[in-house]
Order: C-alpha cells, then sequence, then structure tokens
C-alpha cells in the first residue's frame, strides 16, 4: 500500500504570548513543530504500514525551507520518503492555491491512501485537506477517529458532534486524521541517524511541477480570498477583582452581584 | 449579477440544528444591507415539513433538495446538490454552519466552484463602501483576528461558528419553498455508510445552557467536579470545563469550552480554578456575566472577568452553594 | 572545533530528549526518588526509543550516533532525572564499551546486540570494599578450572550500578594474584548464573532511584569464553571504559545544574517578596548570570571530549577536567538553587532539593574529584615545555 501523509510545520501556538506593552505577538523562541492532526496522521500511516507489510509512506509538505526539520522528524519516526513543496512563487497562498500547489505535487506520484490532518493549529481553517480531495476527484472521509484496512478499500470511522459513521471507502481516497486517530510514536536515535544519513528529502519547486501546475492557481497571485487586515483581540475591560477575602465574604459578594444582575 | 444571501442550513434526522438559525439571523442583517435577500437551502430526506421552520427565523425564500440519498450526510451527494442550487442561483454569499458537516462540505464545494472560503468566522459585515462582505475569524490558535475578503469570485462564502451568530425571534413569516431537484447516480454514493451509531445524548450541549459552572486544572482531580456539578444544579446550568481538566481526563471531552472546544455565550459563566489563557478565554468571552474564583492572583482570567475573586475553590464553592439553596 | 553549535541531526535528537524527558521520566521522578525504586516500565521506554545504546554500531542494532549526541541526550535526561541519567550512563559508557572495544565477534553478537538493541540493560562491576580509588585493594579472583572450560570468580564487589537489574555485569577480578592490578582480567557475566548473589540497594545520599548494590561471588563459575580481551588486561580495560564513562557523568552534571538553575530562575519570576518578583532583584540576576556562566563552561568542555572522542583523539585527560569542573558546578549550581528558592527549595514538593542530593556524586564515582587531577596531572604539566 502506497500512503502518502500531507504535513505541515506550524509553530506551537499554544506556546504563543502576547506582548503587554505593544499588544502584537511574541513569535520570537516559540518552538515550530509538526501540526498535532498532522503527526496523527503519520502515526496512523506508519500503523497501516506494519498492518500491511511492503508499504511505503511518503511524507509530503509545502512550506519553506526550515520546513525540512519537520520533515527528518517524520523520516525518525519511521517515514519512508519525503518531499518538500517548496518555492517563492507558492507564497501567500490561502486554501485554494495551497490545495492547488499540494495536488499538482501530488498528482507526480502513486499513491493508494492520502491522509492530511483535519486542521492546522495556525490557520484552524481545516479546509486544505477536502480541497486536495476535490482537486485530484477522490472521495474524501474526514474527522477520521479510526482507520482500517479492508481488502481494497478502508473502513473509517467518521466523527459527528452527535454520532459516528463508519465509512467503507475505495481506495484511492483522502482521509483526515483528528488527533485522536492515533497516538504519535516518538522518534528513536537510529531513526534521527537515518533520517540524515539515509534518508533524503525531496525538495520540489514550481519547475519541477510544470506540468502539473496550473500557475494561475498558485501563491498570492493565485488566491481567491486575501488578508484584509490582522489584529490582536481587544482584551475585555477588566471587572473587579477582589482579595484577601474569608470565604465567606466572598460568597456574599458573588451572591451580591448575581442579584443586582439579575442573574438569580 | 450575483443575487442575495444563501444559508445551507444543517439538519440531521430531519431536525434543523440551531446554528441554521444563527446565520438566518446574520444573514438577515447582511441581506438587509444590501438590499438582497435571505435564501435558506434545506438538504435531506422527507425534510420538506420543517422547511417553513427556516422562514419562521427569517429566510424570504426556502430552496428544499429533498431525496434519499441526502437521508444521512456524506461528502458527494452534498457536495453535489449544494453545487447544483448555487450554480442555479449566483448567490452573492453563501454561508455553512462551522459544524463537522460544514467544515467537511465548504471546502468540497467551494474548491468544486472555484471560489474562496474562510473558515470559522465569527463576525460578518457588509463593507458599506466596497458591499464587499468582511469576514473576521480567530487565527493562529485565538491569538489573533484576521479579517477576509473574497473580491474577484462569487459567492462569497463562509463558514460561521456556531453559538456566535444572533438567531431572530421567531415570526410568522410565510417564506416561498421552492422545490429543487438534483439529478443524482447511483456513482454519486462513492462511500458506503456501513454504520450509523448515535453517541450518548445524555452528554449535554453546553452551547444550550444559560449558566455555566466550568473548572479547570486547578479543581486538581475528577473529584473535584463534584462540587461544581453540586453549585451548577442550584443555578439550573450546566458544567463546563477547560482544556487542562479534559485532557487531564477528569471530564468527558464534550463539555470543554475553548478555541478547541465549544465557543458559549451562556448569562453567566463562573470559572473554577481556570487560569484563562487566550485558547479558553476564546471559548467563553462573549459570556454575559463572567465569575472567576482562581489562587493566582496574576491569572489571566482576572483580565476578562467581570467578577474576579482570588481565594480558594474548595472553600469557596460548597458556601457559595449553600448560602445559593437558601435564596431560593 | 570551531563551531560551538549542534548539527541538524543532533538537534533533533536533543528535541526528542528533552520531549521524553518532560512527559515519560518527569512525572514519575519525585516518586522514584522517595520510594527508591528505578521504575522497570520506565525503563523499557527508554530502551524502546534507543537511550540504551546510543553510540554503538547499527550492525548491532545500536543508535548509529556519535559521542556528542550521547553526551546530548545524558545532559537532557539528567536535567530531570539523574538517576535515570546514570542508569543510561553506566550502560552507555561502562559496561558496553568494554564488550564493543574488547569482545570477539562472538561475545559482541551474544552479548553487545541485545545490549544496544534495546533488550537487556548492563552493569559495571570494578569497585570492591577495600578498593576504590585504589584499585591495588581489589581481591575478587578468578581462578581457571584444570580442564580450561571454565573460570570460578569468588569476591565481593560494591556501588555497582544498575547490579539490582541489569541483564549482563562486566565484572573485574585478579587471575594472578601476584601482579597487582597487571593481574586484573575482564569477564561477562550474565544475570541468574548460580553463585551470583545480588544484594539489596545501598541506601545513598542521593540518585536513590538508580539500582546501586552489592554483588557477590560465591564460586561462580563462568565460561571461559566469557573472558574479554585477554588475561591481565582487564585494568586497563576498566580504566579505557572510564575514561569515556567521565563524559557521560560531566554531562550528567552540566544536566543536573541546568536543571536546578532551571527550576530556581523560574521559581523566582513567580514569587513575590517586598512586592517584586524576586528575579527582578540586580543580586538574583547577577547570582544567575555567575551560575549560567560555569554551566556553559561545564557543557563546553563535556562537549571538547566528546568530540575528541568521535575524532579518535587522546580525550582523557580532557574527560578528567570535564568532569572535574562540571562536577563541583552541579554541587555549587544545586546549593544555590535550594538558597534562592528558600525554604519551598528545601521541601521536597520542589525537586531542587533532590537535585541538591544527586549532585554530590559526580565529584566522587568514576573517579573522585582527586583523582581526575591525578589523570589530568601530566599532560596539564607536559603541555608546558
Amino acid at each position: 500500500m502506497k500512503i502518502v501523509v500531507c504535513a505541515k510545520q506550524v509553530p506551537d501556538t499554544t506556546e504563543v504570548k502576547l506582548d503587554p506593552k505593544t499588544g502584537t505577538l511574541i513569535r520570537d523562541g516559540v518552538p515550530s513543530i509538526i501540526n498535532p492532526d498532522d503527526k496523527a496522521g503519520i502515526e496512523a500511516a506508519l500503523q497501516l504500514k506494519e498492518k500491511c507489510p511492503g508499504s511505503t509512506v511518503t511524507v509530503l509538505s509545502m512550506g519553506p525551507a526550515q520546513a525540512d526539520v519537520a520533515l527528518r522528524e517524520a523520516l525518525a519516526m519511521g517515514c519512508d520518503e519525503a518531499i518538500l513543496v517548496t518555492d517563492r512563487a507558492f507564497g501567500g497562498a490561502d486554501t485554494w492555491a495551497t490545495s492547488s500547489t499540494i495536488a499538482a505535487a501530488l498528482k507526480k506520484i502513486d499513491y493508494d491512501v492520502i491522509i492530511t490532518g483535519r486542521q492546522a493549529i495556525d490557520g484552524d481553517t481545516a479546509q486544505v485537506g477536502p480541497q486536495i480531495a476535490e482537486h485530484l476527484g477522490l472521495p474524501q472521509v474526514s474527522y477520521a477517529e479510526n482507520v482500517e484496512i479492508d481488502g481494497d478499500c478502508l473502513k473509517v470511522q467518521r466523527q459527528f458532534e452527535d454520532r459516528y459513521h463508519i465509512i467503507k471507502v475505495k481506495m484511492p481516497c483522502v482521509i483526515t486524521a483528528l488527533a485522536e486517530l492515533a497516538e504519535p510514536r516518538y522518534m528513536t536515535v537510529a531513526g534521527i541517524v537515518d533520517a540524515y544519513d539515509s534518508k533524503e528529502v525531496k525538495v520540489w519547486g514550481l519547475e519541477d511541477l510544470k506540468d502539473t501546475v496550473d500557475e494561475a492557481n498558485i501563491g498570492l497571485k493565485g488566491s481567491p480570498t486575501r488578508v484584509k487586515q490582522s489584529f490582536t483581540k481587544q482584551p475585555k475591560a477588566a471587572g473587579t477583582v477582589l482579595k484577601d477575602l474569608t470565604p465567606d465574604e466572598a460568597v456574599d459578594a458573588i451572591v451580591a452581584k448575581l442579584k443586582e444582575k439579575y442573574i438569580i | 449579477m450575483s443575487k442575495n444571501v444563501f444559508v445551507i442550513a444543517e439538519q440531521r434526522d430531519g431536525k434543523i440544528m440551531k446554528v441554521s438559525y444563527e446565520l438566518i439571523g446574520k444573514a438577515r442583517e447582511l441581506a438587509n444591507d444590501l438590499g438582497q435577500d435571505v435564501v435558506a437551502v434545506l438538504m435531506g430526506s422527507g425534510v420538506e415539513a420543517v422547511a417553513g421552520d427556516l422562514a419562521k427565523a427569517g429566510a424570504d425564500k426556502v430552496i428544499v433538495v429533498d431525496d434519499p440519498m441526502l437521508a444521512e450526510y456524506v461528502t458527494e451527494p452534498y457536495a453535489k446538490a449544494t453545487t447544483a442550487v448555487i450554480k442555479a442561483n449566483d448567490p452573492e454569499i453563501v454561508l455553512f454552519g462551522a459544524s463537522s458537516i460544514g467544515r467537511d462540505l465548504a471546502p468540497r464545494v467551494s474548491a468544486r466552484i472555484h471560489t474562496g472560503l474562510t473558515a470559522d468566522c465569527t463576525k460578518l459585515e457588509i463593507d458599506p463602501e466596497t458591499k464587499l462582505l468582511n469576514m473576521t475569524r480567530p487565527a493562529f490558535g485565538g491569538n489573533i483576528m484576521a479579517t477576509i475578503l473574497c473580491a474577484d469570485h462569487r459567492p462569497q462564502m463562509a463558514t460561521v461558528r456556531p453559538g456566535v451568530m444572533q438567531a431572530l425571534e421567531s415570526c410568522d413569516k410565510v417564506g416561498e419553498v421552492e422545490k429543487f431537484a438534483v439529478e443524482f447516480t447511483p456513482a454519486d454514493m462513492n462511500v458506503e455508510i456501513c454504520e450509523v451509531v448515535k453517541t450518548d445524548k445524555k452528554s449535554v450541549d453546553i452551547t444550550e445552557a444559560k449558566i455555566l459552572v466550568s473548572g479547570g486544572r486547578g479543581l486538581g482531580s475528577a473529584e473535584g467536579f463534584a462540587q461544581l456539578k453540586d453549585l451548577a444544579d442550584v443555578l439550573g446550568g450546566e458544567v463546563a470545563a477547560s482544556r487542562a481538566a479534559v485532557d487531564s481526563g477528569w471530564i468527558e471531552k464534550d463539555r470543554q469550552v475553548g478555541q478547541t472546544g465549544k465557543t458559549v455565550r451562556p448569562d453567566l459563566y463562573v470559572a473554577c480554578g481556570i487560569s484563562g489563557a487566550i485558547q479558553h478565554a476564546a471559548g467563553m468571552e462573549e459570556s454575559e456575566f463572567i465569575v472567576a474564583i482562581n489562587k493566582e492572583e496574576s491569572a489571566p482570567i482576572f483580565g476578562i472577568c467581570d467578577l474576579g475573586i482570588v481565594g480558594d475553590l474548595n472553600k469557596i464553592v460548597p458556601k457559595l452553594t449553600e448560602a445559593l439553596k437558601k435564596v431560593d | 572545533m570551531v563551531d560551538f553549535k549542534l548539527t541538524n541531526k543532533q538537534l533533533l535528537a536533543k528535541k526528542l530528549f528533552a520531549e521524553f524527558a518532560e512527559k515519560e521520566i518527569k512525572p514519575l521522578s519525585s516518586e522514584m526518588d522517595e520510594t527508591e525504586v528505578f521504575n522497570l516500565e520506565l525503563l523499557e521506554k527508554m530502551k524502546k526509543i534507543g537511550l540504551m545504546g546510543i553510540p554503538y554500531d547499527k550492525k548491532y542494532g545500536g543508535g548509529g550516533a556519535d559521542i556528542l549526541t550521547y553526551a546530548v541526550a545524558m545532559e537532557e535526561i539528567s536535567k530531570v532525572d539523574a538517576s535515570c541519567g546514570i542508569t543510561m550512563s553506566v550502560h552507555n559508557s561502562l559496561c558496553c564499551p568494554c564488550i564493543n572495544d574488547f569482545g570477539t565477534e562472538e561475545q559482541k553478537e551474544k552479548y553487545l546486540r541485545p545490549l544496544v538493541n534495546g533488550t537487556w540493560s548492563g552493569c559495571f562491576s570494578l569497585t570492591e570494599p577495600g578498593a576504590g580509588t585504589d584499585a591495588s585493594g581489589a581481591k575478587t579472583i578468578a581462578e581457571k578450572t584444570e580442564d580450561g572450560k571454565y573460570y570460578i570468580l569468588n569476591g565481593q564487589k560494591v556501588f555497582a550500578t544498575n547490579g539490582g537489574f541489569a541483564d549482563v555485569y562486566v565484572v573485574f577480578a585478579l587471575t594472578d594474584k601476584t601482579k597487582g592490578p597487571k593481574g586484573m582480567s575482564a569477564f561477562i557475566v550474565e544475570k541468574g548464573t548460580p553463585g551470583v548473589i545480588v544484594g539489596e540497594n545501598i541506601k545513598r545520599m542521593g540518585i536513590r532511584a538508580a539500582s546501586n548494590v552489592e554483588l557477590a561471588f560465591v564460586d561462580c563459575k563462568i565460561p571461559a569464553e566469557n573472558l574479554l580481551g585477554k588475561e591481565g588486561k582487564g585494568y586497563g580495560i576498566a580504566m579505557g571504559a572510564l575514561a569515556g564513562g567521565r563524559i557521560g557523568i560531566a554531562a550528567q552534571a552540566t544536566g543536573i545544574a541546568q536543571g536546578a538553575l532551571n527550576e530556581a530562575i523560574k521559581y523566582s519570576k513567580e514569587r513575590k517578596q517586598f512586592g517584586k518578583p524576586i528575579s527582578s532583584f540586580q543580586h538574583t540576576q547577577f547570582q544567575c548570570v555567575e551560575m549560567q556562566t560555569r554551566i556553559d563552561a561545564a557543557r563546553l568542555l563535556t562537549w571538547r571530549a566528546a568530540k575528541a572522542k568521535d575524532d579518535h583523539e587522546n580525550y582523557t585527560p580532557l574527560s578528567a577536567m570535564a568532569k572535574l569542573y562540571a562536577s563541583q558546578v552541579a554541587v555549587d549550581v544545586t546549593r544555590f538553587a535550594v538558597q534562592l528558592m528558600g525554604g519551598y527549595g528545601y521541601s521536597r514538593e520542589y525537586p531542587v532539593e533532590r537535585m541538591y542530593r544527586d549532585a554530590k556524586i559526580t565529584e566522587i564515582y568514576e573517579g573522585t574529584s582527586e583523582a581526575m587531577k591525578m589523570v589530568a596531572g601530566g599532560a596539564v604539566m607536559n603541555a608546558v615545555k
């Protein structure tokens, strides 16, 4: 089985803080990680490979040159090959342009299943996976909590808020992974040595995709949506904070306020 | 010329989801600013009967696609139907709820018709000069807000975060109902649903509660939630939690409030032992009245609450419950 | 070495070690120290990610990484738990090198492979009640049987780290009682061999979770094939292993110091006295700068020794100097950390008192600080003409 996992290197947004003086984000020193949903996808792919000997797992990422580090981590976890899709021409892409570029790269390789993460913790859109599926004309099953092999099909447990579906989908197909799909394994020392010494990260630029990509669909120019403005959120006006009260005094203060606001 | 604000309504088992009403409420405002109409699109099987509810919620027209292929949500049949409706009507704006259905359907459709899509919007406004839809949404884990435009492609599409927009008061409006037929073929059902398993509905939808008593890392254990349940019961509310408490396995995930949990706007939100980091605040800061109890004076929650108490929740919460019992 | 930075490969390894220490080891450290029992499930996890066998050839299933990567691992793990650090160190740089450097191909297949591929853990047993820094006090003997097929071991070893659970011990015993250390030989002994008596964990000031036991050999019969190298070469094998082991200990000491300083600085930013966090006082900052400067120096001395070993240069005086300096830094910085954290630093609720207790042993084991000065003395005096 040929499995391709699309992964993104992202800043660890749970570590990002606001500079209280300037009101802007402090991006310095924020570690870069493999997006958690994607990492679960990598783990799921590695587990499928273990169940189906002879399979290969290729990890693909569209990003700047430093995404190489994230791809090496995926290789160190056990992925067989890595592809970095990078070019200045791809920069500034929205999800349409990103998915178009990644789809163009995928058209150059053989696959039975494509796994993406459900959403990235920086963009938070959850759009790229389904859009890749549309560009490639493949069935998609998103919000995957569990994936099993069933002959030439996959059986996927697809999560909804109030239920789940067990879906049988014929390969080739696209699955988007939830973080719950699989607990990612640690790298190993030997894996890290292999990732740098005996495995390679192929680098593909615009030139390498020229026979599969439509240049009108890439980068900033190819993006139907554009950011007009971004800003940090205005903190809510401060309320009253009381300290050094005894528990009884605290309770009285709360009850009084709730009465005042007609909540009780 | 593209015209009208479309709302792709969401139904499950023939019941229209709350987010659809919220979207119609917002669509009404946008349509008023544009001088255009609100059209709701209802897809399903045997759902004609509830189409009228969408009109009562403020839609001028309801387009119904009723077909057995649409009984249970599967991407391709729904994508085909949505695309067909959009192509036949050329809307200016199309809104979806950012549910696990909307976030699967909208990107597929937007790619199929080659237009822009903005995800998880918390604010939608028509720019008075350009008449473009300004779509504002959180990004970077909720740390920043971005306003997005889709200037040159139509329709302008957005998925909208549930629990943020306001539904209108139900009225006696009777809108036009149009039946729309889609030519499905068996090939459109390109996956097979082997099983549909409803997860235990004893679990409550915290987005519907008017009062929430929420617990975080400061509770220290699963047992800590018992005192919150007592307080919630006497207030007639529900228990919620921060991600820290859910990740620690102290309570179920569907009670999680925050960037990766649910967004809530109750009348009262009592945060107990919750530090109030941005990811959590993102899910509750629009609550009408926020009370915070935390022993750390420097906890960020004190910056967004209306009433903050620096103290030991284990002493205060039980006493508060007792005091409130006496009030009633 | 002009470049003071780690390579991308080493940085990725550092990421693995730091994450593992934070997620898997940190939650267990306090309990392991209080109960004085090493968590064997944790040991299995350590083996699974390759911590036990880092610098060994992949053809035996080892990590295939360099000594510098091993030093990075030792530091990252010891930042969180020095007991885990020594467990790794005795295995990686005392037990395994003896077999790797002096074993026959058969011995390597039989013993080195499982030791470095995550199956077994190893112990190195040289020290005796009467023989610490002075190895000539060794009394454990290994007598060859008449038919030449076995050695019979008799004697008493003490402070054998990992001895409580190790699968393999490298044991040093006299095959010739008349030649002093030159009569010493090295042997591979398997766990469970009749005549091996594993004692209780010795109660110690620090690194309490590490297994550290008395080993008694009572007419312990081992196959003659388990002789490592040649008779009479044992002392040299032991000293060679110890020279490399000191790189691990220097890294461990650096890690203990950095871990303690990190805890103290973090605490000082939250702890308010006189209306301000104590981190804002200039005196606090000045002291922290001094401590961090010394830790950085200890780290660089450690890296210098590791790089020299990787480059097959004479690293023996370098590792002695690194351990000498780093161990002193560990004791000083942990003492400072407890002081800065005051009463809470002294309480067992915070980890620095454990780190202070853990630090002391780095000035003693694998060669005392005094012995380090002896080891480096010749090189230092002869460097100046």
